[in-house]
């Protein structure tokens, strides 16, 4: 064999696994930000479930607060509904929840101002849930938005970017979150 | 810009790497020196390659069983109880559910959990692979941690399983200690054996070469536990450090950290579980004496002021208020 033809063939050869290295490794990337992504959904959707439960029980002490608990109600739905876009329609998730996330911390300000309610057994079982899926949510958003990030520059960077196009793998949204919101939001009754 | 863009992401591809080879060589390690045992003790004793053979087949049947049973071994040597996630009792929910946070800050599986009984307030991780985690705690932590230092504590132990830190310690802890004991095995037989031998040798005249062997098999007798006891505390000072930094990374506060490890340190209860095997995997070193000595060689983590200051560092950088005194 001439060494032309050996040279052409390592040649092909070295860029046929350039091929399936890139394009693995842009598949795995890609099944972390879903997965990623349906971590979320399960902390989402275990907050939009405890909702109507916390609502329920501060609904009898807080008869002049009907404002607040409707606000708290219609940003339950309107996340719910964001929700079902899937990872596609991540931005406006996050714009939802995060109404939602400042619609629950006006409930518990409200909640301090009612004794009864605070030492309420129930209601506290239901703020130690409620904080930690408050937590959990950010925390998944945290590393949703960190596998996002790492998938979002292996697509735009070259070479993969060639591999990328070719293959139809698009960049993906950010959680994203308001500026102010970027500490874990602080509904912690006892320490009043 | 917000403290999410200015850190790095959580993901853990380089230590985990890290940490596989650091096994294998590590395994490696043990085979030589259990190898070079075996033959001293069997040249010595007249087994000739059967002493070989008889500690590597130990050294291989030891890195294997650590690999599996390893983080049942050190749960049951440390008096653990697992937490059944189906029923979690009203006082342990809290630390159920900070740990489920963690977990999902690193994108790890859910790991099991454990109690141990003890007012000492100290926690630690172990396992094979994420897969197969656990997270032990004892009843002091949490009864005497608030939420933001458990996060700070849980989040450094999360850090262990996903850099695969674990992995390494367990089999460090187990063999290291393996090595430790079948040295002073070795010891007590040459002081038993060697007298009676050095006797019959010197009839035949070959007591120069025999003595020049016993000299060599003491000193490796006596050398091997402790480059092992180097290792060990060696590799896991700067594991410790980097677990705390990404902690900081999962939790984004460096303060409850740094307030947990003080709390943890000014403790005057002791950690009766604890022994040398253990002692590397514990967030902070149980067995106070050593942590006293400050920059000892011996020390499995850093001076519990340096971890301190690091933390209070990483708040002064994130324009967070360093943690009262």
């Amino acid at each position: 064999m001439p060494l032309w033809a050996i040279i052409l063939l390592v040649a092909i050869a070295v860029i046929v696994l350039f091929l399936i290295f890139t394009y693995n490794g842009l598949v795995r990337l890609r099944n972390m930000v879903d997965e990623a992504w349906n971590q979320i959904s399960v902390q989402l959707k275990r907050r939009h479930d405890l909702i109507p439960n916390l609502v329920n029980a501060v609904k009898g002490y807080m008869d002049f607060e009907q404002e607040t608990l409707t606000k708290v109600i219609e940003a339950r739905s309107a996340a719910v509904s964001a929700q079902q876009g899937g990872p596609a329609n991540a931005a406006q998730a996050g714009q939802a929840e995060n109404f939602l996330t400042g619609a629950l911390r006006q409930l518990f300000a409200l909640v301090e101002n009612y004794p009864d309610l605070k030492a309420n057994q129930n209601v506290l079982e239901l703020q130690e849930e409620l904080t930690t899926t408050e937590n959990q949510i950010g925390f998944s958003r945290q590393h949703y938005n960190s596998t996002v990030r790492e998938f979002n520059t292996a697509v735009q960077t070259f070479p993969t970017v060639l591999i990328a196009g070719l293959f139809g793998f698009r960049e993906r949204d950010y959680f994203q979150i308001a500026e102010s919101d970027a500490a874990v939001p602080e509904v912690d009754l006892r320490s009043a | 810009m917000t403290v999410e863009t200015r850190l790095a992401p959580t993901t853990f591809y380089r230590e985990i790497a890290r940490n596989r080879r650091r096994s294998w060589l590590l395994v490696a390690i043990v085979v030589v020196i259990l190898g070079l045992l075996g033959g001293v003790i069997g040249y010595a004793s007249g087994f000739g390659w059967g002493g070989v053979v008889m500690a590597l087949v130990l050294a291989v049947v030891m890195s294997v069983g650590t690999f599996f049973a390893g983080d049942a071994l050190i749960m049951a040597t440390s008096g653990a109880r697992e937490i059944d996630p189906m029923k979690v009792p009203e006082r342990y929910r809290e630390f159920v559910n900070v740990v489920e946070e963690m977990r999902l800050a690193g994108g790890l599986p859910r790991p099991r959990l454990w109690v141990i009984d003890d007012s000492a307030p100290n926690a630690f991780a172990t396992g094979r692979d994420p897969e197969h985690a656990s997270v032990a705690v004892t009843t002091g932590l949490l009864d005497k941690l608030d939420r933001e230092q458990l996060q700070g504590v849980i989040g450094h132990e999360i850090s262990h399983i996903g850099n695969l830190d674990i992995r390494f310690t367990l089999l460090v802890g187990v063999l290291v200690g393996s090595i430790a004991l079948l040295a002073d095995w070795f010891l007590r037989f040459t002081y038993w054996g060697g007298g009676r031998r050095s006797s019959s040798d010197s009839d035949r005249g070959g007591g120069g070469a025999m003595a020049l062997l016993f000299v060599l098999a003491i000193v490796l007798a006596v050398v091997a536990p402790l480059i092992g006891r180097l290792v060990q505390a060696a590799v896991s000072r700067t594991r410790e450090s980097l677990a705390d930094a990404t902690a900081v990374e999962l939790t984004r506060n460096p303060v409850g950290l740094a307030r947990a490890l003080r709390t943890i340190s000014d403790d005057p209860d002791v950690l009766e579980v604890a022994n040398r095997a253990t002692q590397h995997l514990y967030i902070v070193n149980p067995i106070k004496s050593f942590e006293e000595r400050a920059k000892s060689l011996w020390d499995t983590h850093p001076p519990i002021g340096e971890r301190i200051r690091a933390l209070e560092n990483i708040a002064g950088r994130m324009g967070l208020s360093p943690p009262a005194r």
